[in-house]
């Protein structure tokens, strides 16, 4: 017990507190100190006890110190234990509750229990050595080995210090850099409510606005993306931008879908254009919009969804009877058909081939056969 | 006599229930039909589903196609909805079978009875589904609870009565 020494209990910079655990009796080897129960915290630098009742009486020992430990069991009446083994106390120790001791094993009894745990984590501090390159500045600093531990950039710790370092700095900066987008965030939220406010405000037309006014808001809110909000959900609504870019589509896209066969997946239109276009490419949702624009514009292409949720463009005199009447021949040529083998038939793509197979089967034109071969369409002879 | 298979039977896609609602409809319909003549002519009474699903009704082997369970429960449904199938129990793993209908039944025998001229005498049931008088009739063999309902039915358009017997049941026919 002699190599504790009186500590205030506070931790330094760099100690941080692993475990602590209440109800724990400190034995000088064999005999019962003269402490009584008390707090036994584990720091990755130190071992500390603080009486119960007196909290001003603290105890700390260096994790250094430490040999080995083990553990004893509990008994009846007794409690379980963790015996410490301790290397001799360093001449210029400070002052402590013993002078000397004849052993050079402490024992804490856990009463309240808790002592497996705490002795993982002591095992595990004691593997990790952390006290040895995590440098702790000591405020009562008289000894000269307190020097000593300040690490210097030595050895494998040092490097590791320096790589700890390293990392602690950029977390810093990424969520200093991060805190300024998460407030620029919170700022546009309040603009986007701000302007909703207003636009709902014109929609009522509440407010003291005038009509002149009411037009040049209208024309700020559209340019800055925020459509008519009263009439935002008819078709022939949309920016600017939006119409432009329909026309310009429709110039596009005319000879490839004819080459495809008048229909093409939305996806495909959307790697065309973008490809085409090298630069300024477009969003998904932009092309979207325009393409909803096209039968506002009286263009000669039409943005199709199907039942499942997929979206083609395809040319307004592209005939849905006459591909479900090819397909039907298609298929009672071939007896059955699955997509795979009619896209392949047509050189259409298989997504395209089994949307229209399902079209010709929701006609009533085929009927399905879902096997464990697979999903094949037969000519409908129900 | 060997049971004669229609198209529909050879056609793998009778067996995956169609989504088209047209082209389902008239897939039950020919699958109820298939199962009740297929019954009739096996002389089925009572089926188990589990049993069902290897039969050869509904699993054609030669081209490897057979129903799912839950096929075969709407098929089942359609047919209790028709008044064909009664369930025996809860679970629905076991189902009467009437290829023809109690009312139907009830209207084959009292035709026999009347034909023969044997309105107002006493039959037992026993005599009625195993006796030698019936051996060429249609109802010979018929099992006894469709019995019982068949002349049940005659009874409400009061043209049978059923009595106990000392310990069994008998009928008599007005």
């Amino acid at each position: 017990m002699d190599r504790f020494v009186w500590s205030s209990g506070l931790l330094e910079i760099n100690e941080t507190l692993v475990i602590q655990q209440r109800g724990v009796r400190l034995y000088d080897g064999e005999e019962k100190g003269k402490m009584d129960v008390g707090i036994l915290l584990l720091s990755t630098h130190r071992l500390l006890w603080r009486d119960h009742k007196n909290h001003d009486c603290c105890i700390a020992m260096p994790l250094s110190q430490i040999v080995l430990f083990e553990e004893q069991a509990g008994g009846i009446g007794k409690s379980a234990k963790i015996v410490v083994h301790l290397h001799p106390a360093p001449s210029n120790k400070e002052p402590g509750p013993y002078q000397t001791s004849k052993y050079s094993y402490i024992k804490l009894s856990f009463k309240e229990h808790g002592q497996i745990e705490f002795s993982r984590r002591l095992s595990e501090e004691m593997t990790q050595r952390r006290w040895e390159h995590m440098p702790v500045s000591q405020p009562i600093n008289t000894s000269t080995t307190s020097q000593a531990g300040r690490t210097r950039a030595v050895g494998i710790v040092g490097i590791e210090r320096k790589l700890e370092e390293k990392r602690k700095e950029m977390d810093k900066n990424i969520s200093e850099a991060f805190e300024d987008l998460s407030k620029l965030m919170e700022k546009a939220k309040e603009m986007v409510e701000l302007s909703r406010s207003i636009a709902s405000k014109i929609k009522d037309k509440q407010g003291d606005i005038t009509e002149d006014e009411t037009i040049r808001f209208k024309s700020y809110l559209l340019s800055m993306g925020i459509a008519n909000p009263v009439t935002r959900e008819t078709h022939g609504s949309g920016t600017h931008y939006h119409m432009q870019l329909a026309k310009q589509l429709g110039e596009i896209l005319l000879a490839p879908l004819e080459e495809q066969g008048g229909m093409m997946a939305l996806t495909e239109v959307y790697c065309l254009v973008n490809r085409a276009r090298g630069m300024e490419l477009l969003s998904p949702e932009d092309l979207v919009n325009a393409c909803k624009m096209f039968e506002a514009l009286k263009l000669p292409l039409r943005l199709r969804i199907f039942d499942s949720g997929v979206m083609v463009i395809q040319l307004q005199s592209h005939s849905e009877e006459e591909m479900i009447a090819s397909a039907l021949d298609n298929v009672s040529e071939k007896g059955s058909l699955t997509s795979e083998e009619f896209a392949k038939l047509l050189g259409l793509s298989v997504l395209l081939s089994k949307e229209r197979l399902l079209l010709a089967e929701k006609m009533g034109h085929l009927c399905r056969d879902d096997s464990v071969e697979g999903l094949r369409f037969y000519p409908n002879l129900f | 006599m060997s049971f004669e298979w229609p198209w529909q039977y050879n056609f793998p896609p009778f067996f995956t229930l169609q989504p088209n609602v047209n082209t389902r409809q008239k897939q039950l319909t020919a699958w109820c039909s298939l199962a009740l003549s297929y019954c009739r002519h096996q002389k089925l009474y009572t089926l188990d589903v589990m049993e069902a699903q290897e039969s050869p009704v509904f699993n054609n082997k030669k081209i490897q196609r057979k129903l799912s369970t839950d096929t075969i429960q709407v098929i089942f449904e359609e047919l209790r909805k028709k008044g064909n199938l009664e369930w025996i129990d809860k679970n629905k793993t076991r189902c009467l079978i009437m290829w023809r209908r109690p009312e139907e039944w009830g209207k084959i025998i009292y035709q026999w009875v009347s034909k023969n001229g044997m309105t107002n005498s006493v039959f037992t049931l026993y005599e009625l589904s195993n006796g030698d008088d019936t051996e060429n009739e249609e109802f010979h063999g018929l099992e006894d609870w469709m019995l019982l309902r068949s002349l049940q039915a005659l009874q409400l358009e009061r043209k049978a009565e059923i009595i106990t017997l000392d310990d069994s049941k008998g009928v008599k026919f007005f």
